[in-house]
Parts: structure tokens; sequence; C-alpha cells
């Protein structure tokens, strides 16, 4: 595994809205480093998209962000909107959820791409163009040529997904951050997906983090994962560590949950109660409320992130602090 | 689980009608949603639809409910013919077949209270005015395990876990004895969908209730179905008990690949997986022969050109296959 080369550190974000604080993140950290897929997963409201836009600086006016982004040693949170420009798209690329959604709709495919890539490296249409078709062969679209005279609706949602990918390559990125890229996929599109990513992880010593709230999507491609809850991170590991060997309740909540065929006829076990929605901070631990193993020092002592094996897999509950 | 049959579906067809073209020179040309779809529903029992974007399973769970009629075809539902009944007859079948659809957000009228979402049916059924109503709506709520008070309030107030049990509790508010639910959790998270998971379980016990559960999940599906019917761009490929799929009894190439397809927590380990070359092909223009030909690991010439017919393979397992 290469250098680090994202580096979160305590990150905090709060919102300001009608009804009050929002806290949307609560001291968030952890490190990316080239050529792994990095699993960041949670469910609604646990802070994982926030985080990714923090990354990038593209927060909305309302909120508030303390911490450090350390991004090749360079601290993104210290940066001017001017300095974000040599970040933002192209060190930094980013792919969203739904790609018909990031697509304008308006532009040929290949216009887009065109357009990027001239924007970052100013190089003339030709070669760009050129660029383009060998991206998009990259990202093993069918009949580049074709595609590049497509207008994004007359995609499939795979073939857009793949097309933002290409995008977000084409300056040169060294980051990918993939919100869900394969939630609003089909099932055997999104192994098509997730199959490219982990090949283009190789290929150009990419560091992706993945952000996801699907176990199995993390077991299939990340490297290393961390749990967020509530804006935190509550377990964190190499991905075969972490889901051979769940410490935190709320990990292995999220597992059980899931449905198992296996068990066909008996209730799922789900967590009680909700997620937090961030309007007030919950002292101590974040997920006591909810926890069966719920210890007296849960309600008042925010428990730290500390290993709890050799394999630098690590969990923040009081479990396993020692007395 | 007896063997009555409660719905029953006879080559059931539906095609929409698309204009090619800007101009009307082109000629018509139709979406072949549903095909020739022939199965049962047994009493109490949950028959599972699966199958990706564009096979038409949405369409099937609008059809059965009378929402979206068929171009040709029957809808048999306790030995009555569905498809032709005048407006008061109808009205009276009406209440024994009820749905839950995906979004809880799109699906109720922001500007009611939950209040008048829940007895609207009432009203339009039966003489009950006021206080029984609001009795009723309470005991509803209460069976799906939400607050008495949750009666006053709207739509916009409640989480999506939240919302879609009370969508819940107004499809059982005539007594149904049939429900379909498309996609009912598709939108939720991993433990919420537990919860309403187990919820939909409970009442089929407590209420006798037979349901025709659609998704795209095949992990949900088998969990939570009796027997599972695979459909691939409008027809059903394959029709078979949960048991025997999950034993690996499949016999579709499509049904194999959708399962193989599914990311899996196993221990960390890589999956073994049967990847599908490219798309879903355009629902307009489907290929010949037998539809799923073009992405077949095992296609042979007969599968290009003659349709494989819906065929009992074995007691209760049926598939369309050339195979």
């Amino acid at each position: 595994m290469g250098e680090v080369l994202l580096h979160i550190d305590d990150l905090q974000v709060t919102f300001r809205t009608y009804a009050g604080l929002v806290y949307a993140v609560n001291g968030m950290s952890f490190e990316v480093r080239r050529g792994e897929i990095f699993g960041l997963v949670g469910e609604s409201g646990c802070g994982k998209s926030v985080t990714s836009l923090a990354v990038q600086r593209i927060l909305p006016r309302q909120s508030k962000m303390t911490g450090r982004i350390l991004f090749d040693g360079e601290d993104l949170a210290q940066k001017s909107e001017a300095e974000m420009g040599a970040y933002r798209g192209k060190r930094i690329a980013m792919i969203f959820q739904d790609p018909s959604a990031s697509l304008n709709p308006v532009f040929t495919v290949g216009n887009q791409m065109v357009r990027i890539i001239r924007f970052h490296t100013g190089v003339s249409r030709e070669e760009a163009r050129k660029r383009a078709l060998k991206l998009f062969e990259e990202v093993t679209l069918p009949d580049p040529e074709r595609i590049y005279r497509t207008y994004p609706h007359e995609l499939s949602g795979g073939m857009q997904q793949r097309a933002m990918i290409a995008m977000a390559l084409a300056s040169g990125a060294e980051l990918l951050i993939a919100d869900e890229p394969t939630t609003a996929l089909d099932v055997t599109i999104q192994a098509q997906i997730l199959e490219l990513l982990v090949e283009l992880r190789h290929r150009q010593n990419l560091a992706i983090l993945l952000i996801t709230h699907n176990l199995g999507v993390v077991a299939e491609t990340c490297d290393r994962v961390s749990v967020a809850y509530a804006g935190q991170i509550v377990e964190s590991g190499p991905t075969g560590a972490v889901l051979r060997h769940m410490k935190h309740p709320y990990t292995q909540g999220l597992l059980a949950a899931l449905p198992d065929p296996a068990q066909k006829g008996k209730d799922l076990l789900s967590i009680p109660g909700s997620v937090p929605d961030g309007a007030s901070r919950i002292p101590g631990c974040p997920f006591h409320p909810r926890c069966p193993f719920v210890l007296a020092v849960c309600q008042e002592v925010q428990p730290p992130l500390l290993r709890v094996s050799e394999e630098d897999h690590r969990a923040a509950c009081h479990l396993y602090t020692t007395n | 689980m007896n063997q009555q049959v409660l719905v029953e579906t006879r080559s059931l067809t539906k095609y929409y009608y698309a204009r090619r073209g800007f101009l009307r020179r082109k000629g018509k040309d139709y979406v072949k949603a549903l095909e020739d779809v022939t199965f049962r529903i047994y009493r109490q029992e949950t028959l599972g639809v699966v199958g990706e974007s564009g096979c038409g399973k949405t369409t099937l769970g609008r059809v059965l409910l009378h929402l979206v009629k068929p171009t040709s075809g029957r809808v048999i539902f306790e030995g009555q013919e569905v498809i032709g009944l005048n407006r008061k007859e109808w009205k009276e079948r009406r209440r024994e077949l009820q749905i839950v659809f995906q979004n809880p957000y799109l699906s109720f009228n922001p500007r009611f209270s939950i209040l008048r979402s829940l007895s609207e049916p009432l009203r339009t059924h039966t003489t009950m005015r006021s206080a029984e109503l609001e009795d009723h709506a309470r005991q509803l709520l209460e069976k799906v395990g939400m607050p008495p008070d949750t009666i006053y309030r709207y739509p916009h107030e409640f989480s999506g876990g939240q919302l879609q049990r009370i969508a819940v509790a107004r499809a059982l508010t005539l007594n149904p004895k049939f429900l379909v639910l498309d996609e009912p959790t598709s939108a939720l998270d991993v433990s919420v969908q537990a919860q309403i998971l187990n919820l939909l379980r409970a009442l089929q016990q407590e209420l006798n209730l037979t349901y025709m559960f659609i998704s795209h999940d095949l992990s949900v599906v088998q969990y939570i179905s009796n027997r599972i019917a695979v459909m691939y761009l409008g027809k059903v490929v394959e029709l078979i008990s949960t048991v025997q799929l999950m034993e690996g009894g499949a016999v579709h190439p499509y049904t194999k690949a959708l399962t193989s397809a599914i990311p899996e927590v196993i221990e960390g380990r890589k999956k073994e997986r049967l990847a599908l070359p490219k798309n879903v092909p355009d629902a307009a223009r489907p290929p010949s022969g037998c539809s799923f030909h073009p992405r077949c690991p095992l296609a042979m010439e007969v599968c290009k050109q003659e349709e494989p017919r819906l065929e009992e393979m074995e007691e209760g397992h049926w598939a369309a296959c050339h195979l």
C-alpha cells in the first residue's frame, strides 16, 4: 500500500438551520493511501457525504468546519477558493450516486469530456478528443466513437456512471471520491462498475474513497474500511479483519440486520430506535441510547478509537477500553 | 400455507405505445412491458418478484391492482375475473387488494393529515364517520408500531421508515387479503429495512395476508418469499421455490447471474462472480428469440431464433430456457 494521500484529522461540521444547529460531523478522522480503496460505511445521517463535500471544500454557506484536511501534506481546510481550484476536479475528483443528475443533458458526452480536459490541461480540441476516446476505452465503454456523440439520456445508468468515472479521471486525479456510485444501479451493472473501480486502482495507483451504506460492496472492493455513526468513526481497519471480527455493537447490528436467506422464518435483528438527527450532541458514546451492551460509563464518557487486535483494527467502545 | 389459489394471471400482456422520432413518419413502436405473464399466487404465501430495471415487475404490480389496464390477458382473484368488471363490481373487490409503494413521501398527499389519509378509504367504502374513523386509524397505527398521536401529524414530519409503516397501515385499512409491496424497503437504511420486514412478517401471520413482494434486491426477496418469480424484459424466466433457489437449484442463466451478482459479506473473501456483459437492452427493441441471448454465457443458435416457453421442469419449478 502506498503513502498516505488524504488525512482527515478531527473534522467537525455544523450547519446553521432554521431549527437550530445540526452537528453533522463530530470528530471524523481517517486516512486514505495511494492505490487503495477505502470504504466509508454508514447509514443516512452518519456524516459520510458531508465529509466528502468537506474534503473538496464545497460545503454550503451555512456550514462551519473545523479540523484538518491534509492532502499530500497540504491542509485544504486553510486554502482559499482560488487555491482550491488546483485541487478540486483536478487532483481530487468525485462521482455521485445519480449519474444522470451529474451530466449536463444538453451537451453530448464527448463535448463534456473535451471541455473538462481542455479546462484542466489547455490542450487543443483534437488532442482533447483523442484523450477522451482513450479514457472511454479505459472505462470499458463500448464503441467510444459512438458514445462521444451521444447525449446522456441516451445512455443507460451503468454507461452514464462509466462516463462520469472517465470525466473524473480526465484531469489526472490522484484521489477519486465515489459517493454511493452503484446504489442507483441494477445489481448486475453494479458488479461491473465495482470491478472497474478495482481495476482502475491497480492501473493508476489511484486512491479511492468509496462511500456506501452497503457492507456487501465494502466486502467486495475495499482494502480498508471505517464505519461511521453520528458523525464519528466507530470502527476501522482492514476490511477482512473488521468484517470477520466486528467489535463495535453498531457494526455488528448493521451486519445482523442484513436479510440473510438462511434466517428465513426468523425475525431480522434490527437495531432498536433510529439514527440520531444531529440536532443535539449526544453525551458520551453517540450509540449508547441504542446499544444492547450499554454500560454506565457509555452515557458519560466518549470512548476513544483504540486498537482491538494486532492488525490496526480499531473500535471506539468501552467494552474494549481496559479498566 | 395451503395450496388454494388466491390470485392468478393468464397471459398477461402490456404494451406501451410510443411514437418514434420527432415526426410521425417513423410510425408506432411499442415497449413490451409485460409479455404473456402467467402464474399463480397461493393463499398466505409471499411470492417474490425479482428483476432489474425495465423487467416489468412494477407494471405487473400495477396491473394486478387494476391501476394500469393490460393490453390483453386475464387476472383472476378468488376465482373471479377482475379485468372487465364494471365500476360497481370492482369497487367491491377493490378492498381486498392493496398496495404499498417504494417511496412513502411520494405516495402520501402532503397536504392531508395522517388521519385524513388513513380514513379516506373508509369514507369511500363505508359509512363510518368522525370518532369511529379516528378510533380505527389509531388502532391501525398501533398495529404497525406507531403512536396514536400520529394521526394529527403530516407526512413530512416522519422519517422514511416511519412513513412506510404508516403506508402499511393505510394499506390495511380495509382488511385486504392481498398486498402488493412494490420495493417497500429499497429507499430505506438497512436497520430500518429490517424493522419493516419484521413488521410485514408479523402482520402476515396475524392477519392471514398474501403478499407479492417486488424488489430488485435478491437477498431481501430470498429472505421474505416462499417462491420467487424472476423477470427479464417483461417475461417471467423462472419461477422457483426459495428453498430450491438457495440450494443452487436455479436453472436459468439469468437467475444464476443475479444470485452471483449480489455483493456479499462472506468472511472477507471475494465471491465467485458470474459477471454479465453489456447492459439490459432497450425494451422497445428486444432481441430476437430468447431476449436474454445477447448476454447469456450459454447461448446457442436456437436461442437467437426461437423464444423459449415457460415450462414446468419439475413440480412447482418453471423455467423458460432452451437448456
